[in-house]
């Protein structure tokens, strides 16, 4: 019996490994490869975005595109570490982090609205009951629960008749109003024992006090958490660019970078670590706030 | 009407009164970016244009129906989730009680498994370029074993690459979930069922199953949603015009939005919108019979 469970334990650790070196390649390939040389992305890699290479970037660097490899492996370790891709963005090709800031612009304003706006909803509807309360929670969960492909025309519209299509008011307005903070946020908020609030009316603190000395105080760990998924969703956006913003300039890196690969595949690798480092510390930071998070958001009833 | 009962018709009125002061903003916002439009998009539906504004039944719907890039839209990404949602579901759930069983790095494996979650579409699209690719990786592993070079993505096996794709980014957020719900078993019940002499398969089906419902249920509807946003990747890997067999609902509307065919724009969305409702009620139908069952 202990031999057979031992067995098992060797055996689901292997599977368990085996499946965690799939899921971290791809992350760990595009942070290694950042740091190549130009010359070697163009060698390793060079065969696949051949037909994609637009060549007048690479004219006055000719000798970059001299090599490549007839076989294309994907490699880990460069030959030699360079942060010559790094200094090529920052210095020759200022457009990635134009692109960059575009993100920061879109995303950072959608973080903390939403955020905000939610904290009072679900403090009413954690705090608060009644038939129309309900009715707006479950419209609420029923909007969460829809796809872009049904929420971005009624987006669209409202746009339209404001005239903010092709500005970033067009994307920012529907992200701060999204439902998806409210939702979790109540149903951390349900969970406050009325003990506390009780208490607090006996000294005299009136509704606004209640909320933001007791309840928004409590709820700061779930705000990281709710901060964190939001932050990930609006910083992958390409759905409501690609509708919204006509003006590519505008766009946000998260659509750009699939653009990238097309020209200037010696510095794209740079590009994406750059544009996942901001998440990756932020994970490695706050996973556990990102487990509590990902944890209250399961369940509809709560 | 007593002195009493009169103060506190004036409290719940105040009540009433705070209680929509916090609410408005979100509930304003919601109403505008949201319901009202949304109405106006049902109305739209019914219109044979916004301009001349004559009523027309369901002819929008039909003519929609009958489209054949709809249909094909529509048939790649009924068939998508048919495939991706009850995949996710069972390998999340897999992954989860393998790490339920105390293995070593369990922490760690946890950090790995949702790592994906974090890393931007965009950011990792480089390195499936460089595996799919006519000159990619994995055709050079293939070819090892004989087999000719293909385009991965304009293959027969392409739906199978997103699928990938799309459990590779969604499996850690669903396994965190059904941790989750395996946490909450009482796990004296599952002592008991042991000592009564259960097998761990038939404890797994008449215990641990019933208490995970709600958790299924959850994240089927979950990985559903997410589906559609496999439309990230597609996009990013092969742009607005995929081959075939990988042309789903978002493209669709894109198309439709470069040309802004109202139309077919709100017809689609109200279509959609309305499929979404009967998917979510039945699966929530059948959690509610599930869950009643784990009461009795």
């Amino acid at each position: 019996m202990r031999r057979k469970k031992m067995v098992f334990r060797i055996f689901g650790t292997l599977i368990a490994v085996f499946f965690a070196v799939i899921f971290i390649y791809p992350t760990v390939v595009t942070l290694a490869d950042s740091f190549m040389s130009t010359t070697e992305i163009h060698a390793n890699y060079g065969k696949v975005f051949e037909k994609k290479e637009h060549k007048e970037y690479w004219e006055y660097d000719s000798k970059d595109t001299t090599y490549k490899n007839d076989k294309v492996f994907i490699r880990i370790k460069p030959n030699k570490v360079t942060l010559s891709q790094y200094a090529k963005v920052l210095f020759l090709s200022p457009e990635y982090l134009f692109k960059f800031w575009n993100s920061v612009k879109l995303t950072l304003p959608i973080l903390i609205f939403q955020i905000l706006v939610a904290l009072g909803a679900s403090y009413s509807f954690a705090r608060f009951s009644g038939r129309l309360k309900e009715l707006m929670f479950f419209l609420y969960i029923i909007l969460m629960l829809m796809p872009y492909q049904v929420t971005l025309v009624p987006n669209y519209i409202v746009a339209d008749w404001m005239g903010t299509v092709g500005t970033y008011w067009s994307i920012i307005l529907p992200g701060v109003f999204s439902p998806f903070s409210v939702f979790i946020l109540t149903k951390y908020m349900r969970r406050i024992p009325s003990s506390y609030t009780e208490a607090a009316q006996i000294d005299g603190a009136g509704e606004w006090q209640i909320f933001t000395k007791i309840y928004a105080p409590l709820c700061k760990g779930t705000i990281v958490s709710v901060a964190l998924l939001v932050f990930i969703d609006y910083w992958n956006m390409v759905e409501q660019p690609l509708i919204m913003l006509s003006d590519q300039d505008m766009h946000p890196l998260s659509v750009f970078l699939s653009k990238i690969n097309e020209g200037e595949v010696g510095l794209a690798f740079a590009v994406a670590s750059i544009y996942m480092i901001p998440c990756i510390l932020l994970f490695l930071y706050c996973e556990d706030y990102l487990v509590e998070g990902i944890t209250y958001s399961g369940g509809l009833k709560g | 009407m007593s002195n009493k009962s009169k103060k506190s018709n004036i409290r719940k009125k105040k009540n009433r009164i705070k209680s929509i002061a916090f609410l408005a903003p979100s509930g304003l916002g919601v109403l505008t970016f949201f319901v009202v439009p949304f109405m106006v998009i049902i109305y739209y539906s019914l219109l044979d244009n916004p301009i001349k504004k004559n009523f027309v039944g369901i002819d929008n719907f039909v003519s929609l129906i009958t489209n054949s890039a709809f249909q094909s839209a529509a048939f790649n990404t009924l068939i998508f989730s048919l495939i991706a949602v009850p995949s996710a579901v069972i390998l999340s759930l897999l992954l989860a009680m393998l790490l339920d069983c105390k293995l070593p790095f369990r922490s760690q494996l946890r950090t790995v498994f949702l790592s994906p979650l974090m890393v931007p579409v965009a950011s990792v699209i480089l390195v499936w370029q460089v595996m799919f690719d006519m000159n990619g990786a994995l055709n050079q592993v293939t070819s090892m074993f004989g087999a000719t070079p293909i385009d991965w993505l304009d293959s027969d096996y392409n739906q199978l690459i997103v699928l990938t794709l799309f459990l590779w980014k969604n499996l850690g957020y669903n396994m965190i979930l059904f941790m989750a719900g395996l946490g909450n078993i009482p796990s004296d019940l599952i002592e008991v069922a042991r000592i009564e002499g259960a097998g761990s398969w038939k404890i797994f089906w008449k215990i641990k199953f019933r208490y995970l419902s709600p958790t299924l249920f959850f994240v089927a509807i979950l990985s559903l949603i997410n589906s559609f946003k496999i439309f990230r990747e597609v996009y990013l890997l092969t742009g607005g015009y995929p081959y075939g067999n990988i042309y789903y609902m978002q493209h669709f509307m894109n198309n439709q939005f470069e040309k802004l065919d109202y139309q077919k724009l709100s017809t689609a969305a109200v279509i959609m919108s309305i499929v979404m409702v009967i998917i979510i009620g039945i699966l929530f139908l059948v959690e509610n019979k599930f869950g009643k069952e784990v009461e009795e």
